[in-house]
């Protein structure tokens, strides 16, 4: 596991407040009580703030599941495996 | 005058003349940096080279933005971003006016005063909010107008636009609270600005009788209550449209 790959789970647990061995790729947004639209906002601050990125409103709409941040945060340039 | 907003980042859109040139004032004699938001770059450089020179404690960034070109407003924001990681204070001041009978409105007058006056106050507060979340809470200020809450004759459009400017401010507040995040409307009555003088000389006089204070407005007075919102002095105020009418609703 790369460290920014780590770095995305511990955002992910921190802001969801779930164990991270929850923060799989096909973990998705509204799938688990704890991933709801307020959650989503406060994760989309931590993922900003973590990775120092300003993400688009498409992105935040976008950003579905575990695998879909991985994807956008690829697009902004941040080198996961 | 203390310098309240000593350090704070502000940007002021629609900061090129008017109540937003008078705001980017204020908000650097109380030790702000201020982007200056105008919708071109010469009408942007203008106005922050006068400001410039006036020799007050805070600073300046120009930006020219049109605040209903989402694109534009999210490289206005990604600059912000880039120098400072944050912001502080957002006032979504741009507007526009189109005096128009109802009959007479296009759908072309509808379009581009809710772009702009609604849209841009939309748009604008997506990325504000979420630079003003890093840094721990801010402060949105829109304005308003008195013609969204009483309306009058030929402002059924910009009327109908500054109306929706008070909904959204109010559920704005209500889902940013929690994130410290204050939001906060400006309703000024009739002020002496190009815009306002804009519906000619007849129907600024006509518009002075319904005053209580017997006179228009001045830029300054708005500037100093964007001023007092977007301060420590206003912690606890969110959620509220300020008249600043001289008594014209009294």
């Amino acid at each position: 596991m790369s460290n920014t790959h780590a770095q995305l789970v511990k955002v992910f647990a921190e802001s969801l407040l779930v164990d991270p061995a929850m923060v799989k790729p096909d973990l998705t947004y509204n799938s688990i009580p704890a991933w709801d639209s307020v959650a989503h906002m406060t994760l989309v601050a931590a993922i900003e703030q973590e990775f120092d990125l300003m993400l688009d409103t498409d992105d935040i709409i976008g950003m579905s599941s575990v695998a879909k941040a991985e994807e956008i945060l690829r697009k902004h340039g941040v080198t996961l495996p | 005058m203390g310098a309240p907003l000593n350090g704070k980042i502000a940007v002021v859109t629609g900061g090129t003349r008017g109540i937003g040139f008078a705001t980017c004032r204020r908000f650097a004699e109380a030790g702000a940096h201020v982007f200056v938001v105008g919708r071109t770059e010469s009408s942007t450089s203008t106005a922050v080279e006068e400001l410039r020179g006036a020799g007050l404690d805070g600073s300046f960034t120009g930006a020219a933005c049109d605040v209903g070109d989402p694109d534009q407003v999210k490289d206005l924001f990604q600059r912000v971003f880039s120098a400072h990681k944050r912001l502080d204070i957002l006032v979504s001041n741009a507007g526009v006016l189109h005096d128009a009978l109802v009959s007479m409105v296009t759908p072309k007058i509808i379009s581009d005063v809710f772009s702009v006056n609604l849209n841009g106050l939309l748009y604008c507060s997506q990325y504000a909010s979420r630079l003003m979340v890093r840094g721990g809470g801010g402060s949105i200020i829109a304005l308003s107008s008195i013609m969204g809450t009483n309306g009058a004759v030929g402002q059924t459009v910009y009327g109908a636009s500054k109306a929706a400017v008070v909904g959204a401010v109010k559920s704005m507040a209500k889902e940013l609270a929690p994130r410290g995040i204050r939001v906060n409307a400006i309703a000024p009555g009739f002020i002496d600005t190009d815009m306002t003088r804009s519906i000619g000389e007849v129907k600024f006089s006509e518009r002075i009788g319904s005053i209580a204070m017997g006179r228009a407005g001045l830029a300054t007075e708005v500037a100093d209550v964007a001023l007092f919102l977007a301060g420590p002095m206003a912690s606890y105020v969110t959620g509220q449209v300020i008249g600043v009418d001289g008594g014209m609703l009294i």
